[in-house]
């Protein structure tokens, strides 16, 4: 299976997605945001970074490149995306997924392993979870701040969209405690923390049994497969 | 891409300068003295242009030309061995060392300061702190893979230190977190001697592969001199003769226009269009535009190349239309590289900077003649040899003086503070130290910075040393480490130095990892007081000497001088940075324990050491006498054991005693995985001799707390006596019970000392 991984000016963490895609047991494919070319991907990652230097709003820019009208268009037709922290940005200012992230409530950048409680299991990118199951994954941003209108929440809420809530911790001041949403047809989903981080032994977070241990981020890559695999 | 710009009227061209021999010039104000002023005028056979005058003025700044650092630095060069230098493939000199680690990889690491910048404008002079050094490694051919930052501020309560904290904590994440560098160490202190003259040091680590080196070289005439990246303006002009070379007077941060302001989003680019162009192969040599711009760049590739250059300055691609030549030749604005580009690469050359949106232009050509050209339209502003720019800039053998305090200081022994008469007095002064600010968690400052980027750091603050896998494929990686004590730096310099080396060299032993080079920031008080210069010239023969020792290169460095408000210098701080290499990041060893009933062994010896320790400075207020001892030959010893415990897999926590001594070695390994010990001190004050408080706060050299699974108690002993390194065992590690119980002293809960130690920063800042 060929999942895409999107590179903007700016964009940090796209070799991170591509080997978390890799040790899933996926093939990443690279692809560039100034062409409109998905290469026939399965599925596509929007990473984590600073695209666009984060001018204008987070986001914003990256959400009209070439590259990302595409996936809009082939996300309306059911493929699977998935957007971690700044990809989360562009899912939303793509309005791919409703609401808006802003400036960390305590104003500073803040990297911690973060635990999370996984609401929805029913994505594309969150099949092998349990429903509940409380995983930890590494969260770092400056502009992370889930809000929306009180409708928008109801909605949300109503319709089972929020996959990802924050545990013990609020970290940046989300409405809802909310670290992660999904569309009305699970394909897409955007979270603030970041699975890529927590894929490998050795470079995840701690754990109570080991330092660096964690890799409760490779489901989300194996979840794409099965779903990939399934349809 | 190319454009013409307005000639602003007036221009000092080459030929007024020999037409108007005797016009005044404002040598002076831009930091040069008399003497070289005049050395300038011998050298050219006439006066300078004023365009010439910028050029020397910056490039003859003590912070480019080293003058009064040059004579010490050699010895960096002198005191190395064949064997030292085996795995030295580029030594000092360059922007950035390059070290060979085996696999056909390499790494280049730098540290360097950016102190004064960061006092006037905290937030922008610490980022284009990251953003400068970070260029240096791009120079050298190497993807940056790691920054690293140490810093010291003023006392933690002054109203000023939350301005520089804030300000300069938000500049280095704002910058390495935009750059999707990840952070993974470094050091914060806190002293008063830092009020005025905070110390903001970056370092930054790259890797390469060995045939992708490159050199900031201008070999080829006709190759053409290209300038890319960010539009050159009016920021941080003179900022390194005007800036670093001068002491801060009474009236404080005055100078702001002179710092320099940086766009990380510009620098992420760049750095992802260099690496492009160095695998195209379509660039012979490069530079980073960083203290001295234009002026630096231009002269150091003819020079370093034994070349010339001739250069059209109109082509400069400006952000302010109006700027002069001078403040061109002058100006540090950030995220700018020069390439010397081969004629038949440049369309290659533009598609790549074209993908990637980076503006440039053509600047001119190497010639084989020794001569820099410097063209304004058809005026020619600067006509000089290269090399008395960039490289025979003058040579101070300034006066060396004895201070006059140094004895009394050193007869000031903390043998005269009253020590503890009960263990719970003992108790409470550790907890004291755990929630002083310089031992509290700095982890209200490194949860700023992203450590997880990029994927391969595999040890990163609050362990001793940070580690980077550089090859995916074996796990071969290198563990980064630096330190520097000032107190014991200004108690004896020379000493003071070596411990810093030790120290370094003992954080990344017990990581796991081999160390194998060596790299420093040199920050100082004024070269010009002959106190100061005893001080640098002790510390630097200390460093030498050191790195002989323990056989282990210097392989580049900087040197700050100037550190000092008034009259009063900050204390010698020689940050040291020592580099380790280990087969596999898989067997590293982290700094606490995680599982229960292992064994707790302390290795070393332990001598009453409290001179210049925390427990007399934090607890005491008192600072004199000497500092510990350091044994090199003990260093490596220690070092040798704990590589040969990792590589057997004998060791699951290893933690460096240090500041605070062992009572803070203690506490720190079980808050690190919140998991608490039993420990008993009796038989170590047997053995050594010791008080409790000597026991306790004692900082003597070459000791390491490490924790031992009981299945290789047996064997992990054997090592110990077969190396000679002393080892007792003096505690063993406790899940159940979530407390430090030091028996006969205390029973301290984990919750408690983490609610003491945890509070500290955020309720500071």
């Amino acid at each position: 299976m060929r999942i895409g991984v999107i590179t903007y000016p700016g964009t940090l963490d796209d070799r991170d997605a591509q080997r978390a895609i890799r040790l899933a047991g996926g093939t990443p494919v690279p692809l560039w945001h100034a062409d409109d070319d998905l290469k026939k991907v399965d599925a596509v990652v929007l990473p984590g970074g600073f695209s666009y230097g984060d001018y204008l709003r987070c986001g914003a820019i990256a959400a009209k490149a070439p590259a990302t009208k595409e996936v809009i268009k082939k996300a309306q037709q059911g493929l699977p995306v998935l957007g971690i922290c700044n990809g989360f940005q562009v899912l939303v200012e793509s309005h791919l997924l409703p609401g808006g992230l802003i400036r960390n409530e305590h104003q500073h950048f803040i990297c911690r392993d973060q635990k999370l409680k996984v609401e929805n299991n029913q994505t594309a990118w969150t099949n092998l979870f349990e429903k509940d199951e409380e995983i930890t994954i590494p969260l770092k941003n400056g502009e992370g701040g889930y809000i929306a209108t009180q409708d928008t929440l109801k909605m949300l809420e109503e319709e089972n969209r929020v996959v990802f809530r924050y545990l013990e911790i609020n970290p940046n001041g989300s409405m809802n405690d909310i670290a992660g949403l999904t569309n009305e047809r699970g394909n897409v989903v955007g979270l603030m923390p970041h699975p890529e981080h927590a894929v490998e032994p050795g470079f995840g977070p701690d754990t109570p049994v080991a330092t660096r241990s964690g890799i409760d981020g490779l489901k989300f890559f194996q979840s794409a497969l099965k779903a990939l695999v399934n349809s | 891409m190319l454009k013409k710009n307005k000639a602003p009227s007036g221009v000092d061209t080459v030929e007024n300068a020999q037409q108007e021999p005797d016009k005044e010039q404002p040598w002076k104000e831009l930091g040069l003295k008399e003497d070289e002023y005049q050395s300038i005028r011998e050298i050219l056979g006439r006066r300078p242009t004023s365009s010439e005058l910028a050029m020397y003025s910056v490039m003859w700044s003590e912070h480019c030309s080293y003058k009064s650092s040059k004579i010490y630095l050699r010895q960096f060069g002198e005191k190395v061995t064949d064997e030292m230098k085996k795995h030295l493939m580029v030594g000092m000199g360059e922007n950035a060392g390059v070290v060979d680690i085996g696999e056909g990889l390499a790494v280049t690491f730098k540290v360097e300061s950016h102190n004064h910048p960061s006092y006037i404008e905290p937030f922008q002079g610490a980022a284009t702190g990251v953003g400068g050094i970070v260029r240096d490694i791009l120079s050298m051919g190497a993807r940056p893979v790691a920054v690293m930052d140490q810093l010291r501020f003023g006392a933690p309560q002054d109203p000023d230190t939350a301005r520089v904290v804030h300000g300069v904590v938000d500049g280095i994440s704002f910058y390495g977190n935009c750059l999707g560098l990840p952070n993974i160490g470094g050091e914060t202190v806190f002293d008063k001697v830092y009020q005025g003259n905070p110390l903001v040091n970056a370092l930054s680590i790259g890797s390469l592969k060995h045939e992708d080196l490159k050199l900031a070289k201008a070999t080829n005439a006709g190759d053409l001199v290209i300038l890319f990246g960010a539009r050159t303006g009016a920021d941080g002009i003179g900022g390194v003769s005007v800036l670093a070379s001068e002491t801060f007077g009474d009236e404080g941060p005055t100078k702001r226009p002179a710092v320099q302001v940086g766009d990380p989003f510009a620098e992420k680019v760049l750095i992802e269009c260099c690496l492009e162009l160095f695998q195209a192969g379509v660039v012979a040599g490069i530079q980073d535009l960083g203290g001295a711009g234009i002026s630096c760049a231009t002269s150091e590739l003819a020079s370093n190349g034994n070349m010339g250059m001739r250069v059209q300055l109109k082509n400069v691609l400006l952000r302010d239309e109006s700027l002069t030549p001078e403040e061109i030749l002058m100006s540090e604005s950030q995220e700018r590289m020069c390439a010397i580009v081969p004629k038949k690469h440049l369309k290659d050359f533009e598609k790549i900077v074209n993908k990637w949106e980076v503006e440039y232009s053509v600047l001119g050509e190497v010639i084989n003649e020794d001569r820099l050209y410097i063209d304004w339209g058809h005026e020619e502003i600067v006509n000089v040899p290269p090399r008395t720019v960039a490289h025979d800039g003058p040579v101070y053998d300034r006066p060396v003086e004895y201070p006059k305090y140094q004895d009394a200081l050193n007869a000031d022994s903390s043998s005269t503070l009253k020590r503890a008469e009960n263990p719970t007095e003992i108790a409470t002064q550790l907890m004291e130290l755990i929630s002083s600010p310089n031992h509290a968690d700095k982890s209200w400052i490194t949860a700023q910075y992203d450590k997880y980027v990029m994927g391969n750091t595999a040890l990163a603050m609050p362990d001793d040393g940070g580690m980077i896998r550089i090859s995916e494929e074996t796990g071969l990686g290198v563990a980064l480490a630096t330190d520097a004590n000032g107190k014991y730096c200004y108690l004896d310099p020379y000493e003071g130095a070596r411990q810093a080396l030790a120290e370094a060299y003992r954080n990344v032993a017990v990581t796991g990892a081999v160390p194998r080079a060596v790299t420093n920031c040199l920050n100082f008080g004024s070269p010009e007081n002959p106190e100061v210069m005893w001080q640098f010239k002790q510390a630097t023969a200390g460093l030498a000497d050191g790195c002989q020792e323990l056989g282990i290169p210097v392989t580049g460095g900087n040197v700050s001088f100037y550190n000092q408000t008034g009259d009063t210098a900050i204390y010698p701080t020689p940050v040291v940075g020592v580099l380790g290499v280990i087969d596999d990041v898989a067997r590293r060893i982290p700094s606490g324990w995680q599982d229960d009933g292992n064994n707790i062994y302390l290795l070393g010896s332990t001598y009453d050491e409290l001179d210049g320790s925390a427990w007399a400075k934090d607890l005491h207020d008192h600072l004199g006498g000497r500092p510990p001892k350091v044994d090199l030959k003990k260093e490596k010893e220690l070092g040798d054991l704990l590589h040969g415990a990792a590589m057997q897999g004998l060791i699951e926590a290893a933690h460096d005693v240090s500041e605070g001594g062992l009572g803070i070695a203690i506490l720190e390994a079980s808050l690190r995985f919140n998991v608490g010990a039993r420990l008993w001190l009796t038989e170590l004050m047997e053995r050594d001799n010791l008080d409790l408080t000597a026991a306790m706060f004692s900082e003597s050299q070459a000791r390491v707390i490490v924790s031992v699974g009981r299945e290789d108690d047996v064997k992990f002993q054997a090592l110990c006596e077969a190396r000679g390194v002393p080892v007792l065992r003096i505690g063993v590690t406790d899940k159940e019970n979530q407390a430090v119980d030091i028996q006969g002293v205390a029973k301290l809960e984990l919750e408690a000392i983490r609610v003491a130690w945890g509070g500290v920063l955020p309720g500071l800042y």
